[in-house]
This record gives C-alpha cells, sequence and structure tokens, in this order.
C-alpha cells in the first residue's frame, strides 16, 4: 500500500541521511522525497512516499521515530489530508499547436512559464493522478524534459 | 574559562565519571593524548582498536556505566566497527571517541580520512561530527545521556584535529536538550492493571526474560513477580543472570540452545509474558509455532521492539523496573499445581546432560568445574561458538552483569577484551573468559595488554582444535563434508602466553581440570588454560534453523 509520511525532523546535518539509511537498509524504494524548513527555521520537514506491506511500513515509522533528531512521524494514509507534487515539463511546440497546448494547460489550471520558438515550458501543481493526467495529453506533442518534486502533504483542519 | 578543545573534552568525560578509557593514539589524536598525559582519566593502550571497543563494552555490561573508547581516524575509527555493531545490537552504552581529520580537509580523500559517521550509521543510536569547539561540551554531554538511556546503545563522536586544537570559553550545559529524544519509563497503568489480571487468571503462564532485565537493574523486581505470582521464568542469551538459574522457578535459557523444559513450557504455556526481550530468531525458531496458545504481553523500553515479529496481545511500553514495580502491586500467588508439575516433569526426564564417563575432556565437564571452583560467583565472558553456548547451559548464573556475550552480533572475539573492561570496572570480581580455540585468536593481542597491566583475567580455552560449531553444523545438515574448520596449526598457547608474559597451563587428563582451575584462580595475573577437549562434542539440545523450539534434537527423551 503506498503510504504517504510526514516527518517533523531538527534541521541539522545528517538527519535526512540517517531516514534514508534506515529505509534503503531493508530494501525499501523511496517514491517521492520532499524536504524544506518549516514555519519555524529550527525544525525542517520531510515528506516521504513509500509502497510496501503495511506491516514493514509500521515497522519502518517506529525505527524512524527512535532517530534522535526526529521529532515527529505521521502517516497520512489513514486521515484527510491534501498532497501535491509540482511539475515543470518542456513540451515540443510549433508555433500552429501554441493555441492547442495552452487551452490543455487552462483545462488542469497550469501556468506557461516559457516560451520558446519551438517549446514551451509549463508549471503545473497537483496530485500525482492530475499530473499523469495531464502529462498523457501532453505526450503526443512530444516532451523534452520533466522534472517533479516529490509529494508534499498537510493534515487538512485542525484536531 | 578558555580552553582548548583537548580540555572541553576530557573534562566532559571526567564530569561523565569516565575512570577508564580504551583506544590507541594516532595522527589526528596527537594533541588529545598529549592532554591526556596529565589526567586523572586512565588510558588503557590496547594492542588493536576492535580489543578498545569491546572492553568499553565489557566494562558497561559488568558496571551499568557507560564504556568509553577513543581512537585515531581512518583505520583507528574503522577497526572499530565491529566493536560498535556487537554493542549496537546488544544494547550495550558505549560512547566511542574518533579522530578525524581538519575540518578543511574533510572529503578530501586526505591522509587516514574515512567517514566513519556515515560507516557507523546503521550501527549507531546516534553520532555527531563536531565542526564547531562551542558544540563539543553539548556534544558529550548529549552522547553519554543518549548512550545509556531509553534503550541503550552505542554513540560515536567525530572530532576534527582542527577543533581539539582550537580555544574558547567553556560553558558547561546545565540540561540535555533533545526535543526529539524522550524515552518512556512509566509504563500505562491501565496496561499494567490489565497485564496484571492477565497474569492472575493464566492457568500456564511463562515469564521469558531478556537483556532488558540487565540493563533496567531490575532482576530483583522479576525474582518478586515470579515468587508473587508463582511463574516460572526462562531467560535468553541475553538474560542469564537475570533470574539466578538455582530458583525453583527457573527454567534456564531458552531457544535454539535452551533446556527441553523451558521450551516445552513456552510451546504449551497459555501466556507469555515477555520483559526486554526481542522475541529474536534464535529464541523464536519457527515464528508460526511458537507459542501457539499463548497471549502474549510484552513489556519493552523500545516501542519499536513491540509486535516486530510476533503479534502481541498486550504491549506496555516502558522502563522494566518500573513496569514490574507496578505489576508487583496487582499480581497475586496462584497454585498453578498441574502446571508447575508438569514443568518438573519435564526437568527431571529432559535435563541438560552430556556423556561424561570416558576418559577425555569434555567441555560442559570444563565449564561445571569453573562454575563449582567459582562457586558460582565469577565474571564469565565468551566468545562465540559451541563454548558460548555449552558456558550458557552448564555454569548456574544467578547474578545479573555476571555473563558478558554477544548475542546478536554474535562476535568472534568479543570476549577476551571484554574481560579487560570487566575486570578493570570490576578489580574484586574473578573474571573468566570461556573461549574456543578458534575465536580466542580473534584478539589474543590483547595478551600484551593484560600481561603488561597485570589484569589477572583467566582464559579457558575449550580447544578441540575445530571452529567448532560451523564444524557441528556441517556434521548435522551439510553431510559431515568439513569445509575449512580444522584449525591444523594452532599456536602453542601456553608458549604464547609466556611469549606475552602471561602464564599458560595445558590440560590434556581430566583429572587435571580441577586443579588447573584452582591453580589459575589463584594466581594474580592473566592465565591462560588450554583445555584438551573432545573434539567430536556437540551442543545439544538444539533447535534445527528454521524448526519449532519444541523439535529438538539431541535430548536424551
Amino acid at each position: 500500500m503506498r503510504h504517504v509520511i510526514s516527518i517533523l525532523v531538527e534541521n541539522k546535518a545528517g538527519v535526512l541521511a540517517r531516514i534514508t539509511c534506515l529505509i534503503s537498509g531493508r530494501g525499501f524504494n523511496i517514491d517521492s522525497l520532499a524536504v524544506g524548513e518549516t514555519e519555524n527555521p529550527a525544525l525542517s520537514r520531510i515528506t516521504l512516499v513509500v509502497k510496501g506491506d503495511d506491516a514493514i511500513v509500521e515497522q519502518v515509522k517506529k525505527q524512524i521515530g527512535k532517530i534522535i533528531d526526529v521529532i515527529k512521524v505521521i502517516d497520512f494514509t489513514d486521515e484527510a489530508f491534501v498532497e501535491r507534487d509540482l511539475m515543470l515539463l518542456k513540451v515540443n511546440c510549433p508555433v500552429g499547436k501554441r493555441g492547442e497546448i495552452i487551452e490543455i494547460v487552462d483545462i488542469f489550471r497550469g501556468k506557461i512559464i516559457d516560451v520558446g520558438l519551438k517549446d514551451l515550458v509549463i508549471e503545473i501543481a497537483g496530485t500525482e493522478d492530475k499530473l499523469e493526467a495531464m502529462t498523457s495529453l501532453l505526450r503526443p506533442y512530444g516532451i523534452k524534459e520533466l522534472v517533479q518534486t516529490g509529494s508534499v502533504a498537510i493534515a487538512r483542519g485542525t484536531k | 574559562m578558555i580552553k582548548t578543545g583537548t580540555q572541553i573534552l576530557l573534562d566532559a568525560l571526567i564530569r561523565e565519571g569516565v575512570e577508564y578509557v580504551f583506544g590507541i593514539p594516532g595522527g589526528v589524536v596527537l594533541p588529545l593524548f598529549d592532554t591526556l598525559f596529565d589526567s586523572s582519566i586512565k588510558f588503557i593502550l590496547t594492542r588493536h582498536e576492535q580489543g578498545a571497543g569491546h572492553a568499553a563494552d565489557g566494562y558497561a555490561r559488568a558496571t551499568g556505566k557507560v564504556g568509553v573508547c577513543l581512537v585515531t581516524s581512518g583505520p583507528g575509527a574503522t577497526n572499530l566497527v565491529t566493536a560498535i555493531a556487537t554493542a549496537y545490537m546488544d544494547s550495550i552504552p558505549i560512547v566511542a571517541i574518533t579522530g578525524q581529520v581538519k575540518t578543511f580537509l574533510i572529503g578530501n580523500d586526505a591522509f587516514q580520512e574515512a567517514d566513519i559517521i556515515g560507516i557507523t550509521r546503521p550501527i549507531t543510536k546516534h553520532s555527531y561530527l563536531v565542526k564547531d569547539i562551542k558544540d563539543l561540551a553539548r556534544v558529550v554531554k548529549e552522547a553519554f545521556y543518549i548512550a545509556n538511556t531509553g534503550r541503550r546503545g552505542p554513540v560515536l563522536i567525530d572530532l576534527p584535529v582542527d577543533v581539539t586544537l582550537e580555544k574558547c570559553e567553556e560553558v558547561i550545559p546545565a540540561e540535555v536538550d533533545l526535543p526529539g529524544y524522550k524515552p518512556r519509563y512509566e509504563g500505562n497503568i491501565r496496561q499494567i492493571k490489565i497485564a496484571a489480571e492477565v497474569i492472575n487468571n493464566s492457568k500456564r503462564p511463562v515469564v521469558y526474560a531478556g537483556g532488558g532485565i540487565i540493563s533496567s537493574d531490575s532482576s530483583k523486581e522479576l525474582i518478586e513477580l515470579a515468587e508473587k505470582g508463582n511463574l516460572p521464568v526462562t531467560t535468553t542469551l541475553m538474560g542469564l543472570g537475570g533470574f539466578p538459574e538455582d530458583h525453583n522457578l527457573s527454567l534456564g535459557m531458552l531457544g535454539m540452545h535452551g533446556t527441553v523444559y523451558a521450551n516445552f513450557a513456552v510451546t504449551e504455556c497459555d501466556l507469555l509474558v515477555a520483559i526486554g526481550s526481542r522475541f529474536d530468531d534464535r529464541v523464536t525458531g519457527k515464528i508460526d509455532e511458537f507459542a501457539p496458545h499463548a497471549k502474549i504481553i510484552h513489556i519493552d523500553i523500545d516501542p519499536a521492539s513491540i509486535s516486530k515479529t510476533v503479534q502481541v496481545d498486550i504491549p506496555i511500553v516502558g522502563d522494566a523496573k518500573n513496569i514490574l514495580q507496578g505489576l508487583n502491586k496487582h499480581t497475586h500467588f496462584v497454585e498453578r499445581k498441574e502446571w508447575l508439575d508438569k514443568i518438573k516433569n519435564w526437568k527431571e526426564k529432559n535435563p541438560l546432560s552430556y556423556n561424561n564417563s570416558g576418559n577425555v575432556i569434555k567441555p560442559q565437564y570444563v565449564i561445571e568445574q569453573i562454575c563449582d571452583a567459582a562457586k558460582g560467583n565469577a565474571i564469565i565472558t565468551t566468545e562465540v561458538g559451541q563454548h558460548q553456548m555449552w558456558a550458557a547451559q552448564y555454569f548456574t548464573f544467578t547474578q545479573p552483569r555476571t555473563f558478558l556475550s554477544s548475542g546478536g552480533l554474535g562476535t568472534m572475539g568479543y570476549g577476551f577484551p571484554a574481560a579487560i573492561g570487566a575486570q578493570l570496572g570490576c578489580p574484586d570480581k574473578l573474571v573468566v573468559d570461556i573461549a574456543g580455540d578458534g575465536s580466542i585468536q580473534m584478539n589474543i593481542q590483547e595478551l600484551s595488554t593484560v600481561a603488561r597491566l597485570n589484569i589477572p583475567v583467566k582464559i579457558a580455552i575449550l580447544n578441540n582444535g575445530y571452529l567448532g560449531m560451523v564444524r557441528q553444523w556441517q556434521e548435522l545438515f551439510y553431510n559431515k563434508r568439513y569445509s575449512s574448520v580444522n584449525l591444523n596449526g594452532n599456536p602453542d598457547f601456553v608458549k604464547l602466553a609466556e611469549a606475552y608474559g602471561a602464564k599458560g597451563f595445558l590440560v590434556e587428563k581430566k583429572e587435571d581440570v580441577r586443579p588447573t582451575i584452582e591453580k589459575a584462580f589463584s594466581i594474580k595475573g592473566p592465565v591462560i588454560m588450554d583445555f584438551r577437549v573432545d573434539p567430536n562434542e556437540n551442543v545439544f539440545p538444539m533447535v534445527p534453523a528454521g524448526q519449532a523450539i519444541n523439535r529438538m534434537i539431541g535430548t536424551m527423551a
């Protein structure tokens, strides 16, 4: 099962290495990873997406929680949460196709952030599904380059 | 006060109550050793860094205090790796201090540089690279706190040489502030009450106690629980000494080379009370058939140990001592005659036994004689292999912190340096390393250390000319194809001892076993006893790997 795990850590050297070392040491692949400072610059938030057997993921979460610089581990899987990835795409775009592509991008509420003679750079944020849907519509035009951040997630409402 | 990094470090160690530091000097730790020259801390020079690491570990296991080792960068640090992994697997508090190249050279493939933080990341509880002298006093305080609280374990401090040479105003931290590290000591009261009720209502209970009993110093509380509730107790290898084996409720050790009655009792029990134990595969055998009829209570300080391999019914996270005190308030005596009679019957029918009728020296006999000569009052360290299992089976352990052995990692070469640490920590105790002829050669260089400092450890080599445990597996499971287990070319251990300046005795006759042990024990210095034992003796009973623990081979029954 896919697990979106949010980890609050002290903003110190080596914390990310400890977490990834622990996960890779168990033969898990990390599907996506995002790290950034939080509202408090002394703390960082790591959002991890891993797929695996629930019992093993549970064990990995407990082990991550034991790392000294880890303050809190939250698994969003059983909670109401919102999740976003950010993607940048460079798409082939001869002058005549520009209108079509902009239309597709608008439907997905993406943005054109750079226009060249032969290509466009598109920015889009959303869930994995949404990004995949737009990518598949743009594929026929020729995707020259695609870069994507890891998921970031936040719980809905207040608890 | 303005101090150098070396002074700040050593003063911080003194504040932590460090008496001994084990290690070897080298290039980047020269400034530190210069300051150490005038320090009140006693530095024990070992002859290999692995020896220093195990000595710090043995000191920690025997005393309950944090063991400290100090080595140079690069090979000094990498030589410590096995010792750190050994301590990590058995949750032993040590602080390992490694020198490091100058801060600006880190990552440049400098002379004697190794990324020891990276190398030891999966085998340390925590580690620090100190890049700013202002952090040093705080780091040392935190390292000792982390090592010796919660589930204990090794902490590494990597210290670049330029940081040790800098000067700064020493600021002694008042308290440790670690927002991500709050080990839980108090057990949940509701869970404790539920557990006590389940214990009171059980018909066929067994307590399964591990190394957590030793590290939380709760063997008194465990005895009280057993006697109060009338509960039979089995211990793991790591838990030996946590419950007196001469107690009528003792089942001895369980698992792969455990007693028949312990394994039968666990298989038939209706309640298993696991305390400070982690359901290791050498204990459980085939996991689906481990305690199949039992409800399981699991008491552990490490929340990640709960339901790791076996699903438990009543988890209680916290310190075993606290939780046992709580349980003792709510547990009452229950007769359980039928169950205890059944166990008594198993004990009578299937005692630990070996054939001692011939003239050849049986290794088990040597251990019984050591136990008897020491009146059970000694610290026993072991290496890893057959001799380790025989020591676990045939020495009657009655006190905690008297059996020091590498349980989790299974490190050959552990016992002798661990004995050095134990002997320095407990100068009035008799310390005996029970060794095999294979294992002892893995850290034999420490004979120099004990001879030079006259550290009076006794080494009993059960010399069978083989890597015995591997030979046993090849005999039983690999059609007697003895591949690379014959130790032809062993040195003359008596001459070897003498070459280092220790005493050595060769024992080839059964009647010489006891007198030699007594003679060795009376000598106030290091002694090697080379017992030529039956080369074909195997460790029984034995649960073949992956089998249910009640399917033992080599039992008399």
